[in-house]
């Protein structure tokens, strides 16, 4: 069943994107990430313009992410003081996120640091999360390695310190604040909750407890990215409300089913299966940036 | 035969304005700015004028012609329209001697400024580097042609009516920044070509008997709002001796016009209610779900 999206322009079959959101949110119940990072690209693929993926990649995030959260206030995992401080700073990289996205696309450039980024940030996080599994299997063969408690990290020496009681950390509110800036920028240009950078910059960095780093994380994610999604629509009108809708229903229909799925598989073997799918999407893009393409030319349309 | 005349002309005669608008192509802009004209430049306008009223004398041949429909409505499951063209030469003599008569059919999008990038390698990636910007190019261009269009078209009078697809995107806008703009406006030419946007169908207009003559125009689903032209030419010899005008509208309807006005005239609005969308179906989706899992 072929669908015209309003915003897009383009004609697209209406069960290759419930499909599409469906597949992406399975993933993301089964391995807990918010998706977002695998959608838009996915949507680069099947032809959707570059600046209306992002913005609608967005938006759909924050469907997924709204009901991560709410469960995660039903069992207190979230740490409200510590998601505000994040939220701050995310606000602000999400404004700077959008300002430098009119600057890219003035230039030209936005498909190319938009894949940039991608190429990036998913082989970093796939060769990350290969490695942490890889880690992981190891240490469930081989009971005797022990991790180690509490330590002294850095950031601990900052100023401005600030109690978190729900993480139990008395720590300087710059470094969690920077690290909303860095996801809000990347949430406005890449179209991603930015859950994948959050998470280990709030273990490793931060030092939060893992117990309540998902579901304050999600809290992060769910503003931050209801702004930008108000923001691009605002500023570039390229929100497809219409394509949103049909990733949303696949999405929330597939989380569901994975989280169920989830509980009843591996976990370690099925983080390396995410992480070589991430890295096979991280690829597919290095390869479109370093191969020569078959079309050198490409047409820009201003706006309307 | 007459029969079917006398309706073709009286549809013609209430399409009568459509007719007037002959010739009022918008000139395009030069590099420095200024306008160039083209057609209709006064003198030619006078030269051709004449001609057509010279032909007049000597009874001329016109095009009558209906289209079987004037809009397009752009629905949620819009996938494409088919649009067909008809219509008879209108002669109060016989069928003139000479090389047979020739049929060209332009559907034609409102045009919108665009810019043509190329990439380069820089540093190991493909990046765009160069770009060329074009002043206004059609978003939909179908040409039907009765025969190849070489032959039954002369060059000049391509010029004069823009009727080929490279003299119908208009001048480049602004100073040019690369040395060759050709290869640009050829890959435009291309991409839209395989995008189903730019067509030449060659020989795809069916004539019979010198008189009445069919095109079948498919529009894709990728097409853009607007007033579309359609332009009839009768051609003998290489030279235009008619032309007929009509507009098709193309419009988005109901869920997509309200959708799409909502989005460019409220967007606070359309992005709040974007969001409201995705909580509700985020809130809405884990609760019936552990209503399913506790049944």
């Amino acid at each position: 069943m072929q669908i015209f999206l309003p915003i897009a322009e383009v004609s697209v079959n209406a069960f290759t994107l419930v499909g599409l959101g469906g597949l992406v949110g399975l993933m993301s119940g089964l391995f807990g990430v918010g998706g977002g990072f695998l959608i838009t690209p996915l949507l680069f693929f099947i032809g959707i313009p570059p600046a209306i993926a992002v913005a609608t990649g967005a938006n759909q995030v924050v469907a997924s992410s709204v009901s991560g959260v709410l469960a995660h206030v039903k069992r207190k995992t979230v740490d409200f003081r510590m998601g505000g401080v994040l939220l701050a700073g995310g606000l602000v990289g999400s404004g700077l996120g959008v300002w430098v996205f009119t600057i890219l696309q003035e230039v030209g450039q936005v498909d190319l640091v938009v894949q940039l980024c991608y190429v990036v940030f998913l082989g970093l996080i796939g060769a990350m999360m290969l490695q942490e599994s890889i880690r992981a299997l190891r240490r469930s063969k081989n009971p005797t390695y022990r991790k180690r408690s509490h330590q002294h990290m850095w950031v601990h020496r900052w100023p401005a310190k600030m109690k978190f009681r729900a993480s139990g950390l008395y720590i300087s509110v710059i470094p969690p604040l920077l690290v909303g800036v860095a996801v809000g920028v990347l949430a406005a240009i890449m179209g991603v909750g930015g859950g994948f950078i959050m998470v280990p910059a709030m273990i490793y960095l931060l030092g939060v407890p893992t117990k309540v780093v998902v579901g304050t994380s999600l809290f992060q994610i769910t503003f931050v990215t209801a702004f930008t999604t108000v923001m691009h629509a605002v500023s570039y009108n390229t929100v497809d409300i219409m394509l949103a809708v049909l990733l949303i229903v696949g999405g929330v229909i597939g989380a569901q089913i994975g989280t169920t799925l989830g509980a009843r598989l591996r976990a370690e073997q099925l983080r390396i299966l995410l992480a070589l799918l991430v890295l096979l999407v991280c690829g597919k893009l290095a390869l479109d940036l370093f191969l020569r393409p078959d079309e050198l030319y490409s047409i820009t349309t201003e706006a309307r | 035969m007459r029969v079917v005349l006398t309706v073709l002309l009286a549809l013609w005669l209430t399409g009568g304005p459509a007719v007037a608008q002959t010739g009022e192509e918008p000139a395009p802009v030069s590099e420095t700015g200024e306008v160039i004209p083209t057609f209709p430049d006064p003198s030619q306008r006078q030269r051709v004028i004449a001609a057509i009223a010279k032909r007049k004398e000597q009874p001329a041949e016109q095009v009558v012609a209906g289209l079987s429909r004037d809009s397009v409505a752009i629905t949620a499951s819009f996938d494409g329209s088919e649009i067909l063209i008809y219509g008879a030469i209108k002669r109060e003599t016989p069928i003139p001697d000479g090389p047979p008569l020739q049929i060209i059919v332009t559907v034609e999008a409102p045009s919108r400024p665009l810019t043509i990038w190329r990439k380069e390698r820089k540093a190991g990636i493909w990046i765009n580097t160069e770009k060329v910007e074009i002043g206004a190019a059609p978003g939909f261009y179908a040409v039907a042609t009765s025969g190849p269009m070489n032959d039954i078209l002369q060059e000049d009078w391509d010029r004069r009516y823009r009727i080929s697809l490279p003299l119908a995107l208009r001048a480049y806008a602004g100073k040019l920044a690369v040395e060759d703009a050709v290869p640009f406006t050829e890959a435009l030419i291309r991409l839209r070509e395989s995008n189903g946007l730019y067509r030449l169908d060659e020989g795809s207009v069916k004539l019979v008997d010198q008189t009445l003559f069919r095109a079948d125009v498919r529009l894709p689903a990728n097409l853009i709002e607007g007033d579309y032209k359609t332009r009839i030419f009768l051609l003998r010899d290489g030279q235009v001796m008619d032309v007929y005008r009509a507009p098709i509208e193309v419009r988005k309807v109901g869920l997509e016009r309200w959708l799409y006005r909502l989005a460019f005239d409220q967007p606070l609005i359309y992005g709040l209610m974007s969001l409201a969308v995705a909580v509700i179906a985020g809130w809405g989706a884990s609760a019936a779900f552990r209503k399913l899992r506790r049944a």
